[in-house]
């Protein structure tokens, strides 16, 4: 087997723990529908996309939406700048990914299922192809699953083709009926009106990859984990300056101090917490936690040691953004573009602090104004850097 | 028939199909700005809004078009939900409490206009939209009065006048989006789209094709729709006041149906005043020479495509000839004309040959009105005052020249009209009413309704019914109810009963018709032709624009449904109230077919003067 397959050393408490194959499938469907949504509510599983929203919530409401068809996505984009941890699960662990879509699909009444898979990634395809295959040969797959003449559910592989925002739930899906990939106006949301126009549930390739654990040892097990509002644990991609960069399977609730220490940062000046879109901590922060309360991420955990400039790395944000927002929304179009000219203005020490303060404002505007996540979200780094940065960025030149 | 109206561009529309409605019923309670009310479940909040007479500002938004919600313009707070919400995009689902203006509102709504304006190139004082725009008038009701984000101070894009009809000026764009969804959703012809991403998105043709090089079909609908100025028709105005001035010329005005319904608008009077009496006064002031009714050769096109209907039935029927194409489609709507050239090629031979009337004219004012009135064709300008932009395209196909010379020198929208007339310092609505020049200025109440969907259709039925029965047709007072009203495609019969000798073959048919507007709907219609639905079916009207003329591209902004109903009404009513109703019973119409078109419609003279061909176009551009 091609060693980008080969399953590394890896421990954690859920995902990178012992499971045997096909034995969640196998629990699910001798279990009642309602009963899974219970364990699942139970467990207080919420989304590992970045949102957090409750996925026994999302799959309750895709279950009680009447429709001939419905169907289940799993968001393989993983396009935050700094998230890599799907692409482990994908490589290595593809079974619990793929269990978990099968039991999704079981516990809302969905008969087919969807990768929307980032096309760096299509590496990955065959082999998940071939995983794809081994389940159906296996009765896991297909029609009548496990003997169950009520349940057909299949699952097909579709690109993606490079644009950051076609990791939105609603740009995927406008991605997967082929038109421009760009997020859709919510509500109605994909629960109600999604895939052609069918109830849809989309879940990142995390969550569903914890479902088959919480399947076999319980939602109270899984619950014990994290800090109770956020329970179970967390992959970490971690990257940036430390001497183990790489992806950790930690419960919620953690510090930075203490991962900081694990993945051996030193002379650590900030990190960035939830990629691009994310916040930047600095070292006065470090023990702040790391969950859905307080400092919370879809993953990406980035280490900046003290030689890196808050104003480069501030830059690199917002080009970034401005780049990737899909265009179609006037905050996020034009709004990253102002930012980005005033990152600009700073460095060229050309700027006033009334004008920054009031890009800042549009920075406000800019989150409670944009279609999506994307602009919803981008000036938090422009203004984390600039609150928590200040001497550095002010009194730079 | 019914299609589902969505562009790439706007969101599915709610599926309240998909709500289990047990314990919320078909209505919500909910709170607006403190009032409580009950409203249908799945209304939106701008709906709801309107209903209630609370303003919200909206820019992506458009009554004829699907939902995009992409401006942010028409935000608003709902409780409980940490970010605003759109009102145009928001169905009201559950019980909630909506505020429509609070200092956060008012803030967002208020950087996003300035957000607009720092990349608006463009100065309002020398643009087509001036007084007439959505952005100016939001800058205005947000009380911008500086740049907050600074402005942009060269053009970022080249302005693309290739087409005769659509001028595109990007750097006016604010990428709602509106064009983009009309030409995809409402017209199906498709060729604008939004390309790349980010700060660098723009509306697009394929790969910056110019305009006039793809397969537009110059309905300009989508510069109807237009907020700003970006989208504008290419205007002519110029040359013709160059003409005017030019003693050596003779310069005659033609004014088709639909801009008298409309033209008020322009001048601040509500849609639906008829402007005929002022607006010949108007042109007259101006300078034009002469002022024709182009309702007289809309009459001329009822004879020629109606006794070329019932010649396509007779070889059909009575010589069995296979090679007849039969339902035979009118021909009068120019952007329809392009559009089938485009998507039907292999279809043309159901197009009437027929002209459309403002060709008929211009071939008939070069040719006898020279020869009548002594003057040098040479020498006579001709302009259409149309409400349409596919005119622009249409006057100057190269085929248009049977006269020896370019028979329609220059399209004219209403819009223009009213430009010019404001150029000339006149006030349209307080002008005296005068008539049309003759030879040309008498016209039945038939050609007038020509302006509306379904027009064209009951005007050729009243005279093919009593060409063919020697009877007026059997509708009361002559009004086909059946071709009139704004549904997307009509269709209905009538039995044609004690035929006159020469129509015996026809006895007992029923004449089944269908009309429909908007090439959307056309699109419908043809596939239907394609898959054989249409046996049985001997005529079928197509407009390109919603509504038919009045809805035309070159028609005062803006544009709705409701506005499209009421000048039809009042073009409608003037039929009623003319003295002649029948094309065939106009004098003119008469003489002219005693005087010069003496072999009959559909003979060698018309043929040369008044009739066309088609060019296979299809899909690919090179
Ligand atoms: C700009 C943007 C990019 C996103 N990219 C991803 C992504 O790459 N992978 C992902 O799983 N979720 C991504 N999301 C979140 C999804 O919209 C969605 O919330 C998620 O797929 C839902 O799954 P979950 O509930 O399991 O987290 C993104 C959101 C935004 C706004
Ligand atoms: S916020 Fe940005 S990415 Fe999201 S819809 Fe608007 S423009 Fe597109
Ligand atoms: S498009 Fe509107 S805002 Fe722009 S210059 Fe013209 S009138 Fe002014
Ligand atoms: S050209 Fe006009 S209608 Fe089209 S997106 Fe731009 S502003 Fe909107
Ligand atoms: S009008 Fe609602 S978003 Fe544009």
């Amino acid at each position: 087997m091609n060693k980008l397959f080969e399953r590394k050393n890896r421990t954690g408490p859920v995902l990178f723990s012992e499971y045997e194959k096909g034995s969640a499938v196998k629990k699910a469907l001798l279990t009642d529908r309602d009963d899974i949504l219970l364990e699942i509510r139970e467990s207080g599983l919420r989304g590992r996309g970045g949102a957090g929203f409750p996925v026994s919530v999302k799959w309750m409401l895709t279950a009680a939406a009447n429709s001939p068809q419905k169907f289940v996505i799993c968001n393989a984009d993983e396009g935050e700048p700094g998230t890599f941890k799907d692409r482990v699960l994908l490589s290595e662990y593809p079974e619990l990914v793929l269990e978990g879509m099968i039991i999704a699909g079981y516990t809302v009444g969905a008969r087919k299922g969807i990768i929307y898979l980032r096309a760096e990634y299509s590496y990955i395809k065959d082999f998940l192809q071939s995983k794809i295959e081994e389940m159906r040969s296996d009765g896991n797959l297909g029609k009548n699953i496990c003997g169950r003449k009520d349940f057909d559910f299949d699952i097909s592989i579709r690109l993606g083709s490079g644009a950051y925002v076609c990791g939105e739930e609603t740009a995927l899906i406008e991605s997967l009926e082929g038109h421009r990939g760009e997020p859709r106006n919510r509500p109605p949301f994909p629960v109600n009106t999604g895939y052609l126009g069918f109830p849809t549930v989309v879940n990142n390739v995390e969550t569903l990859a914890s479902v088959p654990h919480i399947i076999n040892k319980g939602g109270e097990w899984y619950h014990k984990f994290g800090t109770g509002k956020s329970s179970g644990s967390k992959l970490f991609s971690v990257s940036g300056d430390c001497r183990y960069p790489g992806v950790y399977e930690l419960q919620w609730g953690i510090t930075i101090k203490e991962l900081l220490d694990l993945c051996g940062a030193e002379n650590t000046k900030a990190v960035q917490i939830g990629g691009a879109s994310g916040i930047c901590i600095p070292e006065s922060e470090f023990s702040r936690q790391i969950s859905f309360e307080d400092a919370s991420t879809g993953g990406s955990v980035m280490v900046f040691n003290k030689n890196r400039k808050m104003i480069d790395v501030l830059q690199n944000f917002m080009e970034f953004f401005t780049e990737e927002s899909c265009g179609q929304c006037t905050p996020c179009r034009i709004g990253n573009v102002k930012l980005l000219e005033g990152v600009n203005m700073i460095r060229n020490n050309e700027y006033s602090l009334e004008y920054i303060e009031k890009l800042k404002e549009l920075g406000e505007t800019m989150k409670i104004a944009s279609k999506c996540g994307l602009g919803q979200t981008s000036p938090n780094p422009f203004i984390s850097i600039l609150n928590n940065f200040k001497d550095e960025i002010f009194g730079m030149n | 028939m019914k299609k589902e109206l969505r562009s790439p561009v706007s969101q599915r529309p709610f599926n309240a199909e998909n709500i289990n409605k047990t314990g919320i019923g078909a209505e919500v309670s909910i709170e607006l700005n403190g009032k409580k009310l009950r409203v249908p479940l799945g209304r939106s909040i701008l709906d709801i809004c309107r209903d209630n007479n609370i303003h919200i500002p909206t820019l992506c938004y458009h009554e004829d078009l699907c939902i995009a919600g992409n401006c942010r313009m028409c935000l608003v707070e709902v409780e409980g939900m940490k970010n605003l919400q759109t009102a145009c995009s928001y169905p009201v689902t559950s019980p909630v409490k909506i505020k429509t203006f609070s200092n956060k509102v008012r803030k967002a709504r208020k950087h996003i206009v300035d957000l607009m304006l720092s990349e608006h190139y463009g100065e309002c004082y020398s643009c087509v939209r001036n007084n007439n725009c959505e952005l100016q008038r939001l800058a205005r009701e947000y009380g911008i009065d500086s740049y907050e984000f600074g402005h942009v101070c060269e053009p970022r894009f080249e302005v693309d006048d290739s087409s005769h009809a659509v001028v595109r000026d990007m750097d006016k764009c604010i990428l709602c989006r509106r064009c983009v969804r009309t030409c995809i959703d409402l017209q199906e012809v498709g060729v604008l789209e939004a390309v790349n991403r980010g700060y660098d998105t723009k509306i697009s043709t394929f790969m910056d094709t110019p305009l006039n090089d793809v397969i537009c079909i110059n309905c300009g609908q989508c510069i109807n729709r237009c907020p700003t100025a970006a989208l504008h028709a290419n205007d002519p105005s110029d040359q013709i006041w160059k003409a005017i001035e030019d003693p050596s010329k003779h310069v005659i005005l033609q004014t088709a149906p639909s801009p008298r319904a409309s033209i008020g608008e322009e001048f601040g009077l509500p849609p639906g005043n008829s402007m005929t009496g002022q607006l010949n006064t108007a042109a007259r002031m101006i300078g034009f020479d002469r002022v024709f009714d182009t309702n007289f050769s809309a009459d001329l096109t009822i004879m020629e495509e109606g006794t070329e209907l019932l010649g396509r039935l007779k070889k059909a029927i009575v010589d069995k000839d296979k090679s007849v194409m039969l339902p035979q489609f009118t021909s009068c709507s120019p952007g329809w004309v392009k559009f089938i050239e485009h998507f039907y090629p292999e279809k043309l031979d159901y197009l009437s040959t027929a002209k459309s009337p403002q060709q008929m004219f211009g071939a008939v004012l070069k040719t006898f009105y020279a020869e009548e009135s002594g003057i040098d064709p040479a020498d006579i300008v001709t302009v259409a005052l149309m409400p349409c932009a596919a005119k622009k395209f249409e006057c100057n196909r190269p085929e248009m020249n049977s006269s020896g010379f370019k028979d329609v020198d220059y399209g004219l929208t209403t819009r223009e009209m009213a430009k010019m007339i404001r150029e000339a310092g006149l006030v349209l609505p307080e002008l005296p009413k005068s008539s049309f020049d003759d030879p040309f200025g008498e016209a039945s109440g038939a050609g007038l309704i020509f302006g509306s969907t379904g027009g064209v259709m009951e005007a050729a039925l009243r005279t093919v019914y009593e060409l063919v029965t020697g009877r007026p047709v059997p509708f009361k007072d002559l009004n086909i109810e059946a071709c009139r009203g704004m549904k997307g495609i009509k269709e209905a019969s009538v039995k044609l009963e004690n035929c006159i000798e020469e129509f015996s073959f026809l006895e007992g048919t029923d004449l089944k018709f269908i009309v429909a507007h908007g090439t959307a709907n056309a699109k419908v219609v043809m596939d239907m032709l394609i898959k054989g639905e249409l046996e049985g079916y001997h005529f079928v009207e197509i407009m390109a624009c919603p509504g038919g003329c009045i809805g035309g591209g070159g028609q005062p902004i803006p544009t709705s449904e409701s506005i499209r109903k009421l000048r039809a009404k009042a073009i409608y009513e003037e039929d009623g109230a003319s003295a002649v109703r029948k094309s065939h019973e106009n004098p003119k119409i008469k003489y002219i077919y005693e005087k010069y078109f003496t072999d009959g419609p559909c003979g060698k003279i018309s043929h040369k003067l008044l009739h066309t061909k088609y060019t296979k176009r299809g899909k690919f551009i090179n």
